[in-house]
């Protein structure tokens, strides 16, 4: 028993991610639900008029969930099949490898959210179309901060190995409570609204509720979605080679194991 | 006969650790080369930097010609490699497995190309089998046929018939002579089997703690040392301080 205690003990505190992975869940799961309790605690009547607001930002939220872990997994599989030298000893490019698998993810996030906007209708009477032709700004600007999370995830795994895959898992959870998906960013204490102004996410759901709620279209708010969507995208790609030469220089490509 | 492989004075450090210490070598067109050695002197790193995973800390690699860096994507074109520690993705089919690669490798004539190799290594009736279900000697047949997917002019080769039983190692091995003989490649061997090397290989270089201690070919080599086959060499040169520098 202490043996095979032993063994996980040893594993843990040899991987500063499994450390990691071991506090933040906690904390990020009560940050989350403190900040939501505390929305409908206080503003028990802000989604009186907007049938529908919550599920919105759901499938607003779980489409950008989707196409993070969707890019993730991409990789990852990889790693799980061993195959990951053989991948990167083909003649590509790590532009064609990112453009590929940006593609990919992008087929899977549609096929699992194509299914979940068709049944929001017939289920409760609500339609995402309702965003008009704004929700394609945001499902855009959505796409590329899931891609750009994708991107610096699957640089983690580069750098540091199959360790970060845990990481890989909860990026999502980690920015969600500065999201602001449930809730208006006033909520926040002022430290954490700093915070938030500096990730699209914040942007995106303020608008989505903005026209739920107002019946108005705030440019501002998907043109600085965009803006930061910009800045975090182009770091990613700049990370991810990055990592790329660390890893060169390390041996990661050749021993992608525990 | 041109000099297919070319690697000068190459050296590799983790931090404070030399893992390759300067070593050159060539390998020709139609030769097979064996690299020798304990675990942990070099051979894998070696390989890792020919194939472009590992950056050497110094020294230059040249590919039929061509600098490795700076030209990673065309030399890779060229070249390809199995090793038992990594396989192609389990849950598709074996055709599934060499349409993709042959799609990465840019390959023209995909199913001419799958067909031939197929008929060479004995994979007619496995392309439709999940790769992940066939047995250790089919899947090595299966990521032979991914490395020659390409029709690599160089073809890297870790423990190609390692945990293989004899008669599927024996038709590894003699594939591999016919291959080489065929399409004049060249090939670099690293392998604990001494019978295989002894067998295949026209040079040898013994690799221990990051140099090459010593090279020639078997007969020289178990001659000079004064020992029965090259499993004795090798026992000696790997208990011994290093002879050559």
């Amino acid at each position: 028993m202490y043996g095979l205690f032993l063994r996980h003990f040893y594993l843990i505190t040899r991987s500063f991610p499994r450390v990691l992975d071991l506090v933040y869940w906690p904390t990020i799961q009560i940050t989350l639900w403190g900040f939501i309790s505390n929305f409908f605690a206080t503003h028990t009547t802000y989604y009186n008029n907007a049938v529908g607001v919550i599920l919105t930002c759901a499938i607003l939220y779980d489409f950008l969930f989707r196409t993070s872990i969707g890019f993730n997994m991409l990789f990852l599989e990889e790693i799980w099949s061993r195959n990951f030298t053989n991948l990167f000893i083909a003649p590509m490019k790590i532009g064609e490898i990112l453009t590929s698998l940006v593609a990919t993810a992008l087929i899977r996030a549609l096929i699992g959210l194509i299914p979940a906007v068709l049944l929001t209708s017939p289920l409760f009477g609500i339609s995402i179309l309702d965003l008009g032709i704004f929700l394609f700004f945001l499902f855009l600007s959505l796409y590329l901060f899931g891609i750009t999370l994708g991107i610096l995830v699957s640089a983690g795994l580069l750098r540091y190995g199959p360790s970060f895959e845990n990481i890989a898992w909860s990026t999502m959870f980690l920015l969600a409570p500065f999201g602001c998906i449930y809730y208006p960013i006033e909520i926040l204490p002022e430290v954490f609204q700093k915070i938030a102004y500096l990730l699209p996410l914040v942007y995106i759901f303020e608008e989505a509720r903005n026209i739920l709620i107002n019946q108005t279209v705030d440019i501002q708010n998907i043109y600085y979605a965009f803006l930061w969507n910009g800045v975090y995208f182009v770091l990613s790609i700049v990370l991810f080679y990055y990592s790329f030469n660390v890893a060169k220089n390390k041996g990661t490509l050749i021993n992608m194991g525990e | 006969m041109k000099n297919l492989v070319e690697v000068k004075n190459i050296k590799k450090n983790y931090g404070k650790n030399e893992a390759v210490k300067g070593i050159s070598f060539s390998i020709e067109e139609d030769e097979i080369l064996g690299l020798l050695g304990p675990n942990g002197s070099g051979k894998t790193t070696t390989i890792g930097m020919l194939l472009g995973l590992l950056k050497p800390t110094s020294g230059e690699i040249f590919i039929n010609g061509q600098k490795l860096e700076g030209n990673r994507i065309e030399i890779l074109e060229q070249i390809n490699f199995i090793s038992p520690y990594i396989e192609l993705p389990k849950k598709l089919t074996v055709k599934q497995n060499l349409t993709v690669y042959g799609k990465l490798y840019k390959i023209n004539n995909i199913n001419e190309r799958i067909e031939f190799l197929s008929e060479k290594l004995r994979l007619e009736r496995l392309l439709n089998n999940i790769t992940g279900e066939l047995s250790s000697g089919q899947k090595n047949r299966v990521s032979l046929a991914k490395a020659l997917i390409n029709e690599p002019k160089v073809l890297l080769l870790d423990e190609p018939t390692a945990s293989l039983d004899p008669e599927v190692g024996d038709f590894v091995r003699s594939f591999l002579e016919e291959y080489k003989k065929e399409k004049k490649i060249s090939i670099l061997l690293a392998s604990h089997n001494m019978n295989e090397v002894t067998r295949l290989c026209k040079s040898i270089l013994m690799m221990k703690d990051g140099i090459i201690i010593d090279k020639g070919n078997p007969e020289e080599l178990i001659n000079k040392h004064g020992r029965k086959n090259l499993e004795e060499v090798f026992l000696k040169l790997s208990r011994s301080k290093n002879e050559l520098n």
